[in-house]
């Protein structure tokens, strides 16, 4: 086999005849093995083992399950390149015996929807005929036959020139160590160049030693097995300490049970860290949306001095934002999110200026005024999108990128959303603060909030600035509102649900801080997070409100208090 | 500042004394209305409307005790409706106890929630409240020492404006949370409900029922009476001066905290026994009566009615909660939009609400 571990995708390797490449190959290798077939004169030899693996193919039809399983184990020891479609097709329920003749074939794609299904010759791969399913019969299969085909689907895989595949391979044989397979990983081990598969090789065979006569073995075996997280490993480490029927232990030699509790211990150990780690990056990925939604209100409620209890209901809109541009472009659900991120800047930035221009500029230094004032406002928004769009709550897609998970290793995954989730907050997180920090708005922001008076004897339109920073806190709301698309029902309450969070948020981290914004959102997330475990979810946000309360009791201001005459408002 | 009162006159103002007369002739005029005039008569009230207009008042009670704090001053709590439902469930307690052997399951002292949760006893803090009168000092208690523990922890360190005002809110909010998980005791998401009687009195009787609104029109009028009487005292112009300038009134030599904390308090156990009284009126306590936003309508009715004035919270409130009974029941769609309307409208139209139109005002702003 190839060393240097081609592309997998890449057809048969040069240099070999077509028809006996080895290895499982991918369709489109099959496919073009197939073109080879029809248009190259075939040597002679090739074309019998074709002939004779089409015969035991054939002889699926009419096979039971014991009959089927030694077959399929018949056409793994051939070595014919077509061996891995076939059983592919057969775990696949793509196996079908044509009725007419007999003759077995493989179906290019199995759905009842397909008025015919596309025959390709089992050997090479050639397309045949297209047949009314109804005069085809399928070949089917069990439990047990299938977890067959998985094993020695898997000692094919191992062959493979791709490595993750290679990996893959291994780690459905552990699950069912056998002597053939070992003897297979026995010998895969002297060739395997790849670090990953040699590992999990490395236990498979220390998992078998663990059987081994001689104590000194086993305590080996231990030792290489510990630290190491697959389950299966774990599960077999602790049946070593169980007690057999006699109440002796299972396991004969003391060294070896020590050194297995010792395993154990490293084992869960390790396991622990990474739960921790785990933890944390829900918490971080839970943090990443409090920070999301309330970076807005840090700048009409920190910056402002505004108390915008509509926040929320802006989220709302931007959230429908998403669902009425998903609407709009039903074959791009894919770009779908891109283009709802600035959409919803806009729509909620518009009706934040809109709320501005006729509400809370009349209100302006009277903060409990504009907490009543922007509460009737949100009614009026919830009432508004009821009006719309029905109470009931309507259904954003996922995009495709967005599901799925990132396997780190056996004891620690990530779905992709909460990775996503956290960068798109640090995205936003820092478009603002370079907002604020470098454009001429951010400037002009900055200095009316320092001094009003001063900023306008310097020729800052304050009214334009409090209009245009309200919109621009809007326009974040409504960001985060497509965030909490992939989170949470896109309902007439999505708000409400976030704004008391929200505030925490801001209150914590002090009020007019962007970054408190952001540290105080991640540790709130993270806690919230480290408490689950012991108190269950409610229980902990219940904890975490009361902490809250407590904390700012002793820093009235938050974790980064604004110092100097700003301070001394409120 | 407006001079305040003196003593004596506690309730001598014009305003005052329509307000306490109305409430009189209401407390009068709607039993007789429902249990002497005959049905058949056009003047009869309907058992309905006895229980619509307790209600009303038990809600004017609470936006008196908002007013108290919030118009006079300067502490705008979102989350006095926590102390309200404290209050409603301590009653809610004794109501429980009283249906004893008679629930669904039959069992001769455990509500229908905890055999329904599989409990064999009673957890310690539901003992006592079969007796009504230890009930009655659970309702002005419970809310009583939590804000007395809030407000210690929030005035101490100076927390104020709406730093205090979103920490009330986190409060209610936690509060809620905790209220709907089964395992409190307290009947989780559904709370409690299926009251059969007060101190042996049927609660679907019509007697009973206007019992409880002229003992609501009674606790309404004592309320109005008491705090009036708070600010008429010398404490009511160091209220007014906490108010309208804190930190001067620090500097001046009182004790800032000490009062925040005792008219919170107060307002606290106001709502409670509101609360205490609102729960045999409609008959249930639930966890909803936590969130948030009720806090907020409290406000909302303060605001609409008059801040500062007392009266006006009251009227606000029977005002607000009308629109909202007329307009969810004829047009459902409307009323958010009416009543987000009016918030918006009456903050920047009427900051002094209903009561800033009227010619002359009292309390004093």
């Amino acid at each position: 086999m190839a060393t240097a571990r081609p592309d997998p995708r890449a057809p048969v390797p040069d240099g070999r005849r077509p028809g006996v490449p080895s290895g499982m190959s991918g369709s489109p290798a099959c496919l073009l093995l197939a073109a080879c077939l029809l248009f190259c004169p075939l040597p002679a030899a090739a074309e019998t083992d074709d002939q004779g693996f089409r015969t035991l193919v054939g002889e699926f039809a009419g096979a039971n399950f014991r009959e089927k399983e030694a077959l399929v184990e018949r056409l793994a020891a051939t070595g014919h390149p077509g061996v891995p479609a076939v059983l592919t097709a057969l775990l696949e329920d793509r196996l079908f015996e044509r009725e007419r003749d007999g003759r077995v074939f493989v179906v290019e794609e199995n759905d009842e929807r397909l008025a015919a299904f596309q025959l390709l010759d089992s050997a090479s791969l050639a397309d045949v005929e297209a047949v009314d399913p109804e005069l085809l019969r399928r070949i089917i299969t069990n439990n047990r036959l299938r977890r067959f085909l998985r094993t020695t689907m898997a000692r094919f895989g191992l062959s493979g020139p791709d490595a993750a595949a290679r990996l893959d391979a291994v780690r459905e044989l552990l699950r069912s160590l056998d002597a053939p397979t070992l003897d297979l990983l026995r010998r895969r081990a002297l060739r395997e160049t790849d670090p990953d598969v040699a590992f999990e090789i490395e236990t498979a065979l220390a998992l078998e030693a663990l059987d081994h006569g001689y104590p000194g073995v086993r305590l080996a075996a231990v030792e290489t097995l510990s630290g190491r997280l697959n389950p299966v490993v774990r599960n077999r480490l602790a049946t070593l300490l169980e007690t057999n029927e006699d109440g002796g232990p299972l396991e004969a030699d003391a060294a070896v049970r020590a050194a297995a509790v010792d395993a154990l211990w490293q084992i869960d150990s390790m396991r622990n860290v990474y739960s921790v780690i785990e933890t944390v990056a829900f918490g971080l990925s839970l943090g990443s949306v409090l920070v999301l939604v309330a970076i807005g209100l840090a700048i009409t409620f920190g910056v402002m001095g505004v108390i915008n209890m509509a926040h929320g209901e802006l989220m709302m809109l931007g959230a429908y934002t998403t669902y009425v541009v998903q609407l709009s472009m039903p074959d791009l659900i894919g770009i779908s999110l891109l283009v709802a991120v600035p959409a919803a800047f806009l729509v909620a930035g518009a009706a934040g200026v809109l709320i501005e221009r006729t509400v809370i500029r009349f209100l302006y230094g009277r903060p409990l005024e504009t907490l009543l004032a922007t509460f009737g406002v949100s009614l009026v928004l919830q009432q508004l999108v009821r009006s719309v769009f029905s109470a009931n709550n309507r259904a954003v897609v996922t995009p495709a990128w967005m599901s799925g998970t990132l396997q780190f290793n056996e004891a620690f995954s990530l779905t992709y959303n909460r990775l996503y989730i956290v960068l798109f907050a640090i995205i936003v997180f820092g478009i603002v603060l370079a907002v604020l920090k470098y454009t001429r708005l951010g400037l002009d922001i900055r200095a009316v909030s320092q001094n009003r008076a001063m900023a306008r004897a310097m020729g800052v339109r304050s009214e334009w600035v409090d209009a245009m920073t309200f919109g621009l806190g809007a326009g974040i709301a409504g960001v985060a509102g497509v965030a909490l698309t992939q989170l949470t029902n896109v309902g007439p309450n999505l708000g409400q649900s976030y704004i008391v969070d929200s505030f925490m948020v801001v209150v914590f981290g002090g009020v007019g801080n962007l970054w408190g914004t952001l540290i105080g959102g991640m540790s709130l997330g993270i806690l919230n997070k480290l408490l689950e475990p012991f108190a269950g979810a409610v229980l902990g946000k219940i904890l975490v409100l009361i902490a809250l309360i407590l904390f700012i009791q002793r820093r009235p201001r938050g974790l980064f208090p604004q110092t100097g005459r700003a301070a001394e408002g409120a | 500042m407006a001079i305040a009162p003196r003593l004596p006159a506690v309730i001598a103002d014009r305003a005052s004394l329509v307000f306490l007369a109305s409430l009189a002739a209401l407390a009068l005029a709607a039993p007789i209305l429902n249990l002497a005039v005959p049905e058949s008569s056009p003047l009869h009230l309907s058992s309905y409307a006895v229980g619509l207009i307790g209600k009303y008042l038990c809600y004017a009670m609470l936006a008196v005790a908002v007013d108290f704090i919030w118009g006079f001053c300067g502490i705008l709590s979102l989350g006095h409706a926590a102390f309200f439902a404290l209050g409603g469930y301590a009653m809610g307690m004794y109501l429980m106890r009283q249906i004893g052997p008679r629930g669904v399951y039959g069992h001769p002292i455990l509500p229908d929630f905890m055999v329904f949760l599989n409990w064999t006893e009673l957890p310690w803090f539901w003992y006592g409240f079969d007796q009504f009168w230890f009930a009655l000092v659970m309702v002005a208690l419970v809310p009583g020492a939590l804000a007395f523990v809030f407000g210690w922890l929030a005035f101490r360190s100076r927390v104020t404006g709406v730093y205090l005002s979103i920490i009330t809110q986190a409060l209610t909010y936690a509060l809620m949370l905790a209220f709907f998980r089964n395992d409190m005791g307290f009947g989780g998401n559904n709370g409690f409900t299926d009251f059969k009687d007060l101190l042996g009195f049927d609660l679907q009787s019509d007697a009973t029922r206007s019992s409880l609104l002229v003992a609501t029109a009674v606790a309404l009028g004592a309320s109005y009476w008491t705090c009036r009487a708070v600010l008429a005292s010398r404490a009511g112009r160091v209220l007014r001066a906490i108010r309208d300038a804190e930190s001067r009134t620090r500097f001046l030599g009182y004790r800032v905290d000490a009062y925040k904390l005792w008219v919170f308090v107060l307002s606290a156990v106001l709502a409670g026994v509101a609360g205490a009284l609102y729960v045999p009126q409609v008959g249930i306590i639930n966890p909803g009566e936590f969130e948030p936003i009720n806090s907020i309508e409290v406000v909302i009715w303060v605001a609409v009615g008059g801040r500062g004035t007392l009266y006006g919270a009251a009227a606000g409130a029977v005002l607000v909660n009308y629109a909202k009974t007329y307009f969810t029941g004829a047009l459902p769609e409307l009323w958010l939009y009416a009543l987000g309307a009016m918030f918006v409208g009456f903050t920047i139209l009427l900051p002094h609400g209903l009561a800033g139109v009227l010619p002359r005002r009292s309390g004093g702003r």
